[in-house]
């Protein structure tokens, strides 16, 4: 698994990437209320905002990793927001993305240096 | 956080893992290990406990009572002359402009009124009081107390096995009960929504008062965060937010808090800051209207959203002043203003969240039915 410094976790399926937050992200945000995901299909930019999640403190947002396109989301979450709280690092997933170059991966946080991170 | 001051439960708030935030100069706890969605549900369904301290506490006391009772009159639009003995009331301090300057809550203990009003506004409430009521009345900001909330479906079980009294009281009842060894002044009230209680007690006993009532199964503490949610179901203004000195109590949806003896007809009628355009209002209507609102989809609108009459309309209507989630409601819930010709119950508006209109409609307060005992 890899980490961003926005607190997102991926992992590599295939050619595929999955994408989440970590439990740190998961509960400095506090009880998710409500998820909005990309469309499928959508080609996006890595910084790009795609996702909106909101806490019961605050609302804010996912940026897109890297370059790539969405291949799936994880309709379960809009339906029970709170699984990002029970299971941040695994059924919580957010989306799946096709990205052109996975080696881009190699540059990204791996756990030790998350945890490092986040001190 | 060096600025800020802290309660005397500052360290009960740290050891039950509180993450303690700033608000109104104190760091106070948002939340504790529990976590905002659960406490608010324990809170409705048991019993929590707030540490309130933050608020202030005041005495007003003067030779002959009555003279304190006449002068706070002139400052709020309540009926305090005719509050009987050991009774609460809710009240708020209003300006020449007719808007709100704090809400507060006011009560008659025989030979002097015990008023607590909010964080934010306590220096100055205190000083509007002293410049309007000494040297008569005497305005004593007591520092030597602590505030507990005790709220909640088993709040009285809960006390009650500290001093049966506190079964016996009803809703905006107040008392002196020791509690725990402390002599403490405690109303049936709160601002959950829920029946409880609020409980003055010495600094000197406050962590001692609190620990006794956390032991009980039954209590959890509760934070800010979930201060939050539980009002806002129970469809109750946050000052600075739902009211503010712009608002007015008609506006606010806050006239039954005027009792008919202040208003146009009343044997005291007017005689407080604004009566000019508040007993106007009260007879023929404000322009805006404080409101429920039920957004349709699951996208929270917060504070400062934006209303419309139609998903193309270049002008609001009116503003969300509190939103969320409402936990017990199961969906997002919020409170706003909006023009008077939109605040029917059932009125179909839209809601511009991240540049989307999204539908939201009137609602009737509160979310949550109330828990008082009457």
């Amino acid at each position: 698994m890899k980490f961003t410094e926005e607190h997102e976790w991926l992992r590599v399926e295939g050619d595929e990437v999955v994408v989440g937050i970590t439990a740190h992200a998961a509960e400095q945000l506090g009880d998710v209320v409500f998820i909005e995901l990309p469309e499928e299909g959508t080609t996006v930019s890595k910084d790009d905002e795609i996702v909106v999640i909101e806490s019961v403190k605050a609302a804010s947002d996912i940026l897109a990793p890297l370059d790539g396109e969405i291949t799936e989301v994880n309709e379960a979450l809009v339906e029970e927001p709170g699984k990002v709280n029970e299971d941040p690092e695994g059924d919580a997933w957010f989306f799946k993305m096709k990205v052109e170059d996975l080696s881009a991966l190699d540059d990204m946080m791996d756990e030790a240096d998350y945890k490092k991170y986040i001190g | 956080m060096s600025d800020l001051k802290r309660t005397p439960l500052y360290d009960l708030h740290v050891s039950l893992g509180a993450k303690m935030v700033p608000f109104a100069g104190y760091e106070m706890p948002v939340q504790y290990s529990l976590g905002v969605m659960k406490e608010h549900l324990h809170c409705r369904a048991a019993a929590g406990l707030f540490d309130v301290s933050h608020m202030g506490q005041v005495i007003l006391r003067s030779e002959d009572p009555e003279v304190a009772k006449a002068a706070l009159e002139r400052l709020i639009p309540q009926d305090v002359l005719g509050l009987g003995e050991d009774r609460q009331r809710y009240g708020f301090f209003t300006n020449d402009a007719g808007g709100i300057e704090d809400d507060l809550m006011f009560a008659n203990r025989g030979d002097h009124l015990f008023v607590v009003v909010n964080a934010a506004c306590k220096y100055a409430d205190v000083a509007r009081m002293r410049a309007a009521l000494e040297p008569a009345v005497t305005v004593k900001l007591l520092e030597n107390r602590a505030l507990l909330a005790l709220q909640g479906p088993k709040a009285e079980a809960v006390l009650a096995e500290h001093h049966p009294m506190v079964a016996e009281m009803r809703f905006m009842d107040v008392a002196t009960v020791p509690i725990a060894g402390a002599e403490c002044w405690v109303s049936r009230s709160g601002y959950t929504g829920e029946d409880g209680y609020e409980i003055s007690v010495p600094v000197a006993a406050a962590t001692g008062v609190a620990q006794a009532l956390l032991a009980h199964e039954d209590v959890e503490a509760i934070g800010l965060g979930a201060r939050d949610s539980l009002r806002l179901e129970a469809g109750l203004c946050l000052y600075g937010h739902d009211i503010d000195a712009t608002t007015s109590p008609v506006e606010g949806g806050l006239t039954w808090g005027i009792q008919k003896v202040r208003r146009a007809g009343g044997d005291r009628e007017g005689g407080f800051l604004g009566a000019a355009r508040i007993l106007s209002e009260i007879t023929g209507g404000a322009v805006r209207q404080r409101v429920g609102l039920l957004p349709e989809g699951r996208a929270p609108m917060r504070e400062g959203t934006l209303l419309f009459a139609s998903a193309e309309a270049e002008a609001p209507v009116g503003t969300v002043t509190s939103g969320g989630f409402g936990p017990t409601v199961g969906a997002p819930v919020a409170m706003g203003y909006v023009d008077a010709a939109h605040a029917g119950i059932g009125t179909a508006l839209f809601g511009e969240v991240r540049g989307k209109r999204l539908p939201v409609s009137v609602a009737k307060l509160p979310f949550v039915a109330a828990g008082f005992k009457r």
